[in-house]
């Protein structure tokens, strides 16, 4: 058998298409270039570091290697980060909905407007609020959990006396999260079909049915993407947690104790400006680390999303 | 469980623009009503009214009566929820839900209102209104793809099924055909033959010989300029609007000298 040659006509070059296509494709490269550049960096000062003898590290604790040391910071950042998430999400896309499906226009744009803006405050701010305003005022709370709640091992105290505990952290991160997912979640309900939103109110479904059925699955990327994209800052947020949290490198589920655990991010900052010599390494190995626990977070919700693409409503 | 429908005076408005004037229109239980007309003249204005869609549009609202055997669909405490799961609808273009397979796009309407349905229920009623739709016999092997791998033929069929599954009273169609092929519309025709025996539907539709082929009566609506609300000019038999209109417009449009 002979395979039949296949003649594919050649497309006439254009010079508005051959420029867009250059210029997409240096950008694009660039992109990759400046990602390698990192991991790079990241790989030949912080590879050092992790195999570095555990004696010449001074920001160990006695007896203490590597792993050890960077364990409980991994917990901590995926520890605060997933309790941020899990409280800015649901509020997110509440308030997305309302937005985009409940709200008169006028009211819905100065929402929109002032969820915006607070995605511009910085992190600073933030770090700021939650150390002298928010753990004061929360603080009395926390005794209420305890008491209330003592036998959840979440709650077990004993309660933190300033406040400045892991809750306070996930909820100061919640807050700094929120926008990112409010407004990309808004974005994507507002573009819903309304075709569809139209067949779902014919076959009588209330407003709630009709997004339930139809806004909500079409928004299902967009919803996941803005989440991943908190996730990601959440992760990687140094300044406000590094303010709000005293933590120390434990595993610790008690939220509302004095005993918390610290995130790479927060660490790194606390110790590095009297780091020296290979500890600087040991820091930016756990850099590295953090670069992959994000990386791999990111797969994930690639993952989540592709896996239903015939239903997604993209075709 | 079809109804007759009785439109008494209504007005249809976008916020403060009349797009439709006075129509007084009855429509008769298990016939197919075909409702024509130039464009922008408010067919599919007015048949939006018959299930309380309209005033989905923000600022869109009635005024008029609308009674479905008797009761008004606009009187004061009716719930539009529940007048949509009486009066189904079929829209121009198809629009199955992309996210659901075809299986729970039929069931999506029953789903709703927490309504509980064993599986095997569910599959009889799946098979029930897929059949109703002339489709079962194409997507029996695959229920569990996504509703939008259909050709568009047969997702306007699968919107058919969808519709009927609910067992509403009436039936609207606003050009159920009009985004598909020959074969395909003499599908949908031949399917709203079957449906009549158990429904009253109504159906907006630019071509005449499918006025003239489907329906038992034939509404003409006109415009009398841009700007202008459209009015309901003449209702009568099909066979008589196509041969026999008693105004003159109406003779114009079907034999094409407008419109
Ligand atoms: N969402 C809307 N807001 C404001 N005016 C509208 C809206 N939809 C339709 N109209 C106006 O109402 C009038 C009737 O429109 P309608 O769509 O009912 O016409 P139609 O008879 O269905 O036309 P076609 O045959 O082209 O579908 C037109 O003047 C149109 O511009
Ligand atoms: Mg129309």
């Amino acid at each position: 058998m002979t395979s039949p040659e296949i003649i594919r006509p050649k497309a006439k070059q254009r010079p508005g298409d051959r420029v867009f296509s250059a210029s997409a494709l240096i950008s694009g490269s660039l992109i990759l270039a400046i990602l390698a550049a990192v991991a790079g960096f990241l790989m030949l000062q912080g590879i050092p570091g992790m195999f570095a003898d555990p004696e010449s590290v001074s920001i160990y604790t006695e007896g203490e290697n590597f792993v050890e040391f960077v364990v409980p910071l991994i917990f901590g950042t995926l520890w605060a980060a997933a309790l941020a998430l899990v409280m800015a999400l649901p509020l997110a896309i509440g308030i997305a909905l309302f937005i985009s499906h409940y709200a008169p226009r006028r009211l819905a744009q100065g929402l929109g407007y002032i969820i915006d803006l607070l995605a511009a405050v910085p992190s600073v701010v933030f770090g700021l609020w939650g150390a002298n305003v928010l753990a004061g005022a929360i603080q009395p709370s926390f005794v209420w959990l305890e008491e209330n709640l003592g036998w959840i091992p979440l709650f077990a105290g004993p309660v933190s006396g300033t406040g400045r505990t892991m809750l306070t952290a996930a909820i100061v991160l919640a807050v700094m999260i929120l926008p990112i997912i409010t407004a990309i979640s808004r974005e994507v309900f507002l573009q819903t079909p309304p075709l569809y939103e139209e067949a779902a109110l014919a076959l009588g479904a209330t407003r709630w049915e009709m997004i339930r059925t139809v806004v909500l699955p079409f928004g299902r990327p967009g919803v996941i993407a803005g989440a991943m994209l908190g996730l990601g800052r959440a992760l990687g947020e140094t300044m406000a947690v590094a303010m709000v949290l005293s933590g120390s490198g434990v595993i610790v589920f008690d939220l509302i104790g004095s005993v918390n655990p610290l995130t790479i991010a927060a660490n790194v900052a606390l110790r590095f400006p009297e780091a020296y010599g290979i500890n600087v390494n040991v820091l930016i190995a756990t850099g590295l680390i953090l670069f992959a626990i994000t990386l791999v977070v990111n797969s994930i919700a690639r993952y989540i999303v592709n896996r239903r693409k015939d239903f997604s409503g993209a075709n | 469980m079809s109804k007759r429908i009785e439109v008494n005076d209504l007005d249809v408005y976008y916020s403060k623009f009349k797009a439709v004037e006075g129509v007084n229109l009855v429509i008769e239980p298990r016939s197919v009503t075909a409702l024509i007309g130039p464009s922008g003249c408010g067919k599919s204005t007015f048949i939006r009214t018959l299930n309380r869609m309209h005033e989905v549009i923000p600022g869109a609202w009635v005024d008029g009566e609308v009674l479905v055997d008797g009761n008004n669909l606009y009187g004061p405490g009716v719930d539009p929820v529940r007048v949509r799961r009486q009066v189904g609808m079929v829209f121009q273009r198809p629009n199955p839900f992309p996210t659901m397979s075809i299986r729970d796009n039929v069931l999506a309407g029953v789903k709703l209102n927490n309504q509980r349905i064993s599986k095997s229920d569910a599959d009889e009623l799946v098979e029930k209104s897929l059949k109703g739709a002339n489709l079962w016999n194409e997507v029996k092997d695959r229920l569990d793809r996504p509703g939008n791998g259909l050709s568009g033929g047969q997702q306007q069929r699968l919107c058919i099924a969808r519709a009927i599954a609910v067992e509403p009273e009436v039936i609207l169609m606003d050009e159920p055909c009009s985004a598909l092929d020959p074969i395909s519309t003499l599908a949908i025709e031949d399917l709203i033959e079957e449906l009549k025996q158990d429904y009253t539907i109504v159906i907006v539709t630019h071509n005449m010989q499918q006025a003239s082929r489907v329906s038992d009566r034939t509404a003409f609506f006109n415009i009398a300029g841009t700007g202008k609300p459209g009015k309901l000019i003449e209702v009568d038999d099909t066979a008589t609007i196509f041969s026999n209109p008693s105004i003159k417009d109406t003779e114009d449009y079907v034999s094409g000298k407008f419109g």
